[in-house]
């Protein structure tokens, strides 16, 4: 049974982790996540979930204590932000090199300094390289839908890693929105029980986890944490099939919003594709072919997916909410970039930051990047690889 | 896209446009239309002059930007006139709905306009007097629902009374106040 509601983010998000009723819970509050762990906390209350919720005193306990629990065989998440995410960097790694299946929302925050509450993407682009599935959502009901999924992708045998899912502070996580939500007994059922194939507590199999690791194997086990990525993507994609048949919503890897015959196309992820893909309806109804790409899932990156996609367009702009300080562009960007290098074929891909600190992201900003676009299309020339959208200078 | 009707409201911290606005939207959507309410959060305190967004359509919502252009203005608060950007981004048959002592012909001197239409209700009295606080966010969307004609007010209050027993389970007597607040703004309102 599905039932349309109107929920913020954040109590989608709560929503989800009760239908789920993971073991254990360990957080620590942190704006714009806090209501997360709030409301669920309240679940555990009033014993409408069976978790152990441990209020910690800091971010990187309340990864450790998940990592604990983890490891112990349970069923175990937390949730963050921002600042949070940051002080967890260090056992996050842990967690993906321990293959421990721990799931955990974040609320995308710009990072400190200078402080600042509102969104982007500077946390979890932190996090980019330590071995953590990223999933993205794009609104309320995506954010509900991947808590869900990412369960099942985390826990898969051929996969046995965390999965962060992501979504924007404030634009989603304290937004009303409608979305369908599903009855617990058909979450409960399509999420099922964790079956680890190594855990601490299993006395009949004695083993020990989290060990020193030399030369002569560390090097292999990072291998099989990326050999674990590549094999990701096929789970991600049958679980996304599975979850059709339960909630009539399929996920992939990404979502091709108009891009058969796209001329143009906008690569973004989060709440601001919904804000794409609505300028691009509007620049086709006056000519001009737009189209959209989202990543749902930024690692493993789904490069040749993506090229796929992209490559019968002429112009191509790389959104990012997020700095490198590389210089040259955004950490999408990067990874677009080098993609579509291997077709040959001159495709032109430009980069746009935006909406760093919460900046607003407007419909005529991004109806600029496309007509910048369809200026490269016509004249084959880019002035400006890397441009700031929204920016005063 | 199809039309969607986007809405502001302006208002100081403490005074309920953040619920307001939530409320609005989830009274909305379970009459099946397709809402957001989302708050422009700033630096949060109490008096503080803030913002709060609708977007009301029968489709789905893609656009996630701020409203800049909004069909519907709220003011909480009348010091705000003079000071907010209250008719920035408004189309010329915008619709304000001003909590105020003042008269509709008044305020459209304040605000120095000439199309469009005003309505004004006060919403600071008719909290008092059946709230007990002078909180005008309930009674606003009574008047909301009269200047806009978009949703039926009986239905819209059997969804407020839901709302408000959610929202208030723990001091169930203020569910009522609210309620009769709501209704006398939806009478009381004048428009011009």
């Amino acid at each position: 049974m599905k039932t349309k509601v109107a929920l913020t983010g954040n109590e989608a998000v709560a929503q989800a982790m009760k239908q789920i009723n993971p073991d254990v819970v360990a957080a620590y509050p942190i704006t714009p996540q806090t209501e997360i762990v709030q409301i669920f906390s309240s679940f555990v209350a009033n014993g409408e979930v069976d978790t152990e919720f441990v209020a910690v005193e800091s971010e990187h306990s309340a990864m450790s204590a998940a990592i604990g629990a983890s490891a112990a065989g349970a069923r175990a998440m937390t949730a963050t932000s921002s600042q949070g995410l940051a002080l967890m960097f260090e056992v996050v790694y842990i967690a993906a090199s321990m293959r421990l299946p721990i799931v955990f929302p974040v609320v995308n925050r710009a990072l400190s300094g200078p402080i600042n509450i509102h969104c982007d993407h500077s946390d979890a682009m932190g996090l980019r390289d330590s071995g953590v599935i990223q999933l993205y959502s794009e609104n309320a009901q995506e954010a509900y839908d991947n808590m869900i999924q990412a369960v099942r992708i985390a826990e898969h045998p051929d996969v046995q890693l965390p999965v962060m899912v992501n979504m924007d502070g404030f634009i989603t996580s304290h937004a009303m929105d409608v979305l369908e939500v599903l009855d617990d007994e058909t979450v409960r059922n399509f999420v099922g029980t964790r079956v680890p194939l190594d855990y601490l507590l299993d006395a009949q199999n004695p083993v020990s986890m989290g060990n020193f690791d030399m030369y002569e194997f560390y090097f292999e086990h990072k291998r099989q944490q990326t050999e674990a990525m590549k094999k990701a993507k096929e789970v991600i994609k049958e679980i996304g099939k599975e979850y059709a048949k339960i909630s009539g919503r399929e996920y992939g890897l990404f979502e091709a919003y108009k891009l058969d015959d796209a001329d143009v196309a906008v690569v973004v992820l989060n709440s601001a594709a919904g804000t794409a893909k609505g300028v691009a309806d509007e620049l086709r109804a006056r000519g001009i072919k737009a189209g959209v790409l989202k990543p749902r899932v930024f690692r493993p990156f789904p490069q040749d997916e993506i090229r796929e996609a992209l490559k019968g367009v002429k112009a191509v702009a790389v959104m990012d909410r997020a700095e490198t300080f590389s210089t040259c562009g955004g950490p999408m960007f990067a990874d677009v970039r080098n993609t579509l290098y291997d077709l040959k074929n001159d495709i032109k891909v430009v980069n746009y930051i935006y909406g760093l600190g919460g900046r607003d992201l407007r419909l005529e900003d991004v109806e600029k990047v496309f007509m910048d676009l369809e200026n490269i299309r016509k004249t084959g020339r880019v002035d400006e690889t890397v441009k700031y959208l929204g920016l005063r200078e | 896209m199809a039309k969607v009707l986007e809405i502001r409201w302006h208002a100081r911290g403490g005074q309920g446009a953040k619920t307001a606005a939530l409320m609005l939207a989830e009274s909305v959507a379970a009459m099946g239309k397709y809402v957001q309410g989302f708050p422009e959060y700033g630096p949060e305190r109490m008096g503080a002059p803030i913002l709060a967004f609708n977007r009301i359509s029968d489709e789905p919502i893609y656009i996630h930007s701020n409203v800049i252009n909004p069909d519907i203005v709220m003011v909480l608060d009348p010091t705000l006139i003079g000071k907010a950007k209250i008719t920035d981004g408004v189309p010329e048959d915008g619709i304000y709905i001003i909590n105020t002592t003042k008269t509709p012909a008044e305020i459209r001197e304040m605000l120095g306009i000439k199309g469009g239409k005003i309505y004004t209700v006060n919403a600071a009295q008719i909290s008092l007097e059946t709230i007990g606080r002078p909180i005008p966010n309930t009674p606003m969307m009574g008047a909301f629902v009269k200047a806009t004609g978009i949703i039926p007010f009986d239905e819209f209050m059997v969804h407020m009374r839901e709302q408000l027993a959610k929202k208030f389970k723990s001091k169930p007597e203020v569910i009522e106040g609210n309620l009769k607040a709501i209704e006398r703004a939806y009478q009381e309102v004048k428009g011009e």
